[in-house]
């Protein structure tokens, strides 16, 4: 009664060598390497990239462990961190000439050391958490509100142009909060502008308001527009990220969404926090306006009386300045940015290219404009701050623009970098950071790892001397369990925090339950004079339900803190799920597979390795392992 | 080797009274510190930064605190954290500082004033990010209660839900109670440890009532108290071994884990010694209390003429 069928025993094999392959890659660790990706959609990294690199290195006698190409890009796998420091200036030289503007990212990056047979069957190491590599982790919250006003200023200004276009008079248009009004003095007026606003701008809602001469149309944002502009902005500023940290050169960058409008940032080995948060929480935006240079104006601005549709500001070198609030011209316009020097005086200058659209608009205002100034601002954290004021000499077309005046090459070198690392949809904040030292991380690892080995050991100990064989075979399918717990999350490719490493000891402890409850009852069919064959089948069968029982209210903790847990709980509660139904396979079958297979075929059983089994009654203990 | 050689069964019920008249005190002491004295939460239900440095040679708090002052932080914590080397910072939440700069700027002070200070680590969380989290953790305690009083309704009986509930509530309520009292450092690793102690405990209980319900179905003229009595005799030996093989492993997380798990495995602990007093001393009183009785296992029969209790008919 005790022999499982031949397909069990194959299950449990398999089980186990499908949990040791994909668990050895873990013991491998890993080993420096540097990576070579293109900073620019337009540059493909292939295999032309891969001989390039290779022959640098070989020209100039770096040895390396092997050079592959993959999704991210180049990998150079080497001996060790002073050869990787090495061949990364290296590359740096071969592939960014000119420093000031690179090409290529050329990132220090850990590579699995595992045997490449093992990398083939997708067999790869746990991705270790931040807390365990060390380095940054951000959490960004999206200003949504931000979004639909920078929105809502873009239709304001459509609106103004629609207008003209289709000869509608209007007495003004403007945003206030989250409305935009406009205002007519006719009623027919009125409604033919409601007309055009309906063929021309589906994603707003119109109400009509006001009397007399003074009629209004107040449009608002429909919701399916807000949630679209909301998604949009979303990733729209993922991808800004994404530019923004290829520039800084992070082998392995995380960037997700997190629920409806936050998004987690990870930068795995970063140190440099300051730089980081600086490229990261620099919301940018680049805005061209009109100056205001009506004469009185900026005296009165001054004294405090800012004159409607306008804001002061101070130019960089202190010269204050009325802009008016109307935006010409956003960074979306734009499609790349390069630092440089103005052809005629050599001063530093930011060289702008616009896309199509971008360029018409700006043609069309520079040719309404010769004469006037024009402010070119950058907004960043909602200051904005004038860079430069010049004045319109002549129309400007085919889209490129030049941004000089009282800059030094390094500020023109940080613009052209935050203009081309694209503009954000919304401003961000941080609102959760984290910084783990290299150091710290590799203390966590074998603080985990040190306390696992030594509460394994202690378990081992204990359930062998009290349980004698059964207690050995309950220890395998803690082993088994253990090994099936991380193979499964190697393949998940879960991420390893050190609370994920709580947990795997925490599942271990609370694993070993199922093999006691087991044991315990075996242990009692046998005091109550069941024989050998017939305790062991009883004892797992009945133990089977209280085992599930257990395991249930178990999990029921687990899924919530899956639902419910953020960062560190979180992996906590995989790792606790995964756990449990591994535990129940562990102790269930892999131990009844090892039980049938030692006692199943004896016909003639006389007595169990379980230790001792006292009876009441019997002074003299019976049916020890003897 | 075997610990337990129990002859008869031992009379828990007749103490229950007792039991629970201390179960009550320890409560409502625990309720008592809760309220007076607060848990000490951690930044990442307050918010604030917290920033953890280390020095080559013992660190010198007073001139760090100096360093902070003279930088013109306030209501700021430093202590020792670990070994006399590592320092642990703590600033609060202040709306009207940049606290995405907080880090490095302290990081400034320190290298002017108390310098030779390596960063560790550095936290911040925004005070939207903290009361998300403490409500989201409250909701998930919630939601746990809920699942498992369901589950284990279905699975058995109302008045066993409810007392396993209420014992292992009064296992968290006492968690928090030490946690309060010793102004220990409440943070979320602290409340994921207390639900999967919810949860273990639980299933202590069940194991319990799994074998009430056994011996209420095959075992005759037994009262209600000496059904419970069995029940908990004959699992007290499976109880202490599985308690003490878990808490091995959480000793050993408490000595090796380092200051991050500490707290972690000391709510582990004190769950699991209470885990062990409440499903075995608490729970069971209470499902007496309520009314168990064998009426209630045993589903109702079909009434077949000529049969015989053993079901038979040949």
């Amino acid at each position: 009664m005790n022999r499982y069928p031949l397909w069990k025993y194959v299950t449990v094999v398999v089980a186990l060598v499908i949990g040791f392959i994909y668990t050895l890659p873990n013991f491998f660790g890993e080993s420096p390497a540097v990576q070579v990706s293109s900073v620019k959609a337009t540059i493909k990294v292939d295999p032309k990239t891969l001989d390039r690199a290779e022959t640098t290195l070989k020209t100039a006698g770096v040895v390396h462990d092997g050079i592959f190409l993959d999704a991210n890009g180049v990998k150079v796998r080497l001996k060790d961190t002073d050869t990787q420091l090495k061949a990364k200036d290296l590359l740096e030289k071969q592939f960014n000439p000119d420093a000031q503007d690179p090409q290529y990212v050329i990132a220090l990056n850990l590579l699995s050391a595992s045997p490449k047979w093992l990398t083939g069957m997708h067999a790869l190491p746990m991705y270790l958490g931040l807390d365990l590599r060390g380095g940054v982790h951000f959490l960004l919250q999206v200003d949504m509100k931000g979004a639909l006003t920078k929105r809502l200023d873009a239709t304001a200004a459509d609106l103004r142009s629609l207008f003209r276009d289709k000869n509608i008079r209007h007495a003004g248009i403007t945003r206030d909060g989250e409305r935009v009004t406009i205002r007519f003095r006719e009623d027919d007026i009125r409604d033919k502008g409601r007309n055009v606003l309906a063929d021309n701008q589906p994603d707003l809602q119109l109400t009509e308001q006001g009397e007399g001469s003074d009629l209004r149309l107040v449009a608002t944002l429909k919701p399916e527009a807000i949630k679209r502009i909301q998604e949009f902005a979303l990733k729209q500023n993922i991808t800004t990220l994404h530019n923004r940290i290829n520039e800084l050169g992070v082998a392995e960058p995380v960037i997700q969404q997190q629920g409806a409008d936050r998004i987690v940032v990870q930068l795995p080995g970063v140190q440099d926090t300051a730089k980081a948060k600086d490229i990261l929480g620099r919301t940018a935006t680049l805005e061209i306006r009109m100056v205001d240079d009506t004469p009185g104006a900026l005296e009165a601005a001054q004294t405090g009386q800012v004159p409607f549709g306008t804001e002061l500001y101070v130019e960089r070198g202190g010269a204050p300045l009325l802009v008016k609030k109307q935006v010409v011209l956003t960074g979306d316009r734009l499609t790349d940015a390069q630092p440089g020097f103005d052809n005629q005086t050599q001063e530093p200058a930011v060289h702008l290219t616009l896309d199509s659209q971008g360029a018409r608009i700006f043609k069309e205002i520079t040719r309404e404009n010769v004469g006037k100034r024009m402010a070119i601002l950058l907004i960043e954290k909602g200051k904005g701050e004038v860079v430069t004021a010049p004045v319109i000499r002549t129309e400007i077309g085919g889209g490129r623009v030049q941004i000089s005046g009282r800059m030094s090459t390094t500020e023109a070198n940080d613009t052209a970098l935050l203009l081309r690392a694209g503009s954000l949809a919304a401003p961000m904040e941080i609102i959760e950071e984290r910084t783990i030292g290299p150091s710290l991380g590799a203390e966590n690892i074998k603080k985990g790892f040190d306390s696992t080995l030594w509460g394994f050991a202690a378990i081992a100990a204990f359930m062998i001397a009290y349980y004698m064989l059964f207690g050995l075979i309950s220890v395998a399918a803690l082993g088994s369990n253990l090994l099936f717990l991380v193979a499964l999350l190697s393949m998940l490719q879960a991420t390893l925090t050190l609370p994920g490493i709580a947990a795997i000891a925490l599942a271990l402890g609370m694993a070993i339950d199922a093999n006691v409850l087991i044991n315990e009852r075996i242990r009692e069919e046998l005091r109550n004079g069941a024989t050998p064959q017939a305790a062991i089948a009883a004892g797992y069968e009945r133990a089977f339900d209280t085992i599930v029982d257990s395991n249930v209210t178990t999990l029921i903790v687990g899924l919530m803190l899956l639902v419910f847990g953020s960062g560190p709980v979180r992996g906590f509660a995989v790792v606790h799920c995964l756990g449990i139904l591994t535990s129940i396979f562990s102790a269930v079958v892999v131990s009844r597979a090892l039980v049938n297979l030692i006692y199943g075929r004896r016909k003639k059983l006389q007595s169990l390795a379980i230790g001792q089994v006292w009876k009441p009654g019997n002074t003299a203990s019976s049916a020890a392992g003897q | 080797m075997e610990f337990f050689r129990i002859r008869k069964d031992i009379p828990f019920m007749r103490h229950a009274l007792a039991f629970n008249i201390i179960s009550l005190i320890t409560f409502l002491l625990a309720v008592f510190f809760l309220f007076s004295r607060g848990l000490h939460l951690s930044v990442e239900f307050t918010g604030g930064t917290l920033i953890e440095v280390s020095y080559q040679q013992t660190a010198d708090l007073e001139k760090v605190r100096g360093a902070l002052s003279k930088a013109g932080h306030s209501d700021f914590v430093v202590q020792n954290f670990g070994s006399s080397r590592d320092v642990m910072i703590r600033l609060p939440l202040k709306a009207d500082q940049n606290t995405s700069k907080l880090g490095e700027a302290v990081m400034a002070s320190l290298d002017a004033d108390a310098p030779g200070a390596a960063l560790q680590r550095v936290e911040f969380v925004g005070p939207q990010v903290g009361k998300e989290l403490a409500e989201n953790g409250a909701l998930a305690l919630l939601l746990v209660v809920i699942g498992i009083m369901i589950y284990l309704a279905f699975r058995f009986e109302w008045r066993f839900s409810v007392s396993a509930i209420i014992a292992n509530l009064h296992d968290v309520v006492i968690i928090l109670g030490f946690f309060a009292f010793f102004q220990w450092e409440f943070s979320l690793s602290v409340l994921a440890a207390i639900l999967a102690v919810l949860g273990y405990s639980v299933n202590e209980s069940v194991v319990v009532f799994d074998r009430v319900r056994e011996t209420f179905r095959k075992v005759r003229g037994m009262t209600t108290p000496q059904v419970l009595d069995h029940a908990i005799t004959s699992t007290i030996s499976r109880t202490i071994i599985t308690h003490g093989s878990t808490q091995m492993m959480v000793l050993s997380m408490l000595v090796f884990g380092g200051e991050t798990l500490y707290y972690f495995a000391l709510a582990l602990t004190i769950g699991i010694c209470f885990g062990i007093y409440s499903s075995v001393l608490v729970a069971s009183p209470l499902v007496m209390w309520l009314g168990v009785s064998r009426e209630q296992f045993i589903k109702p029969k079909k009434v077949v003429e000529g049969a015989n209790d053993d079901g038979a008919v040949v």
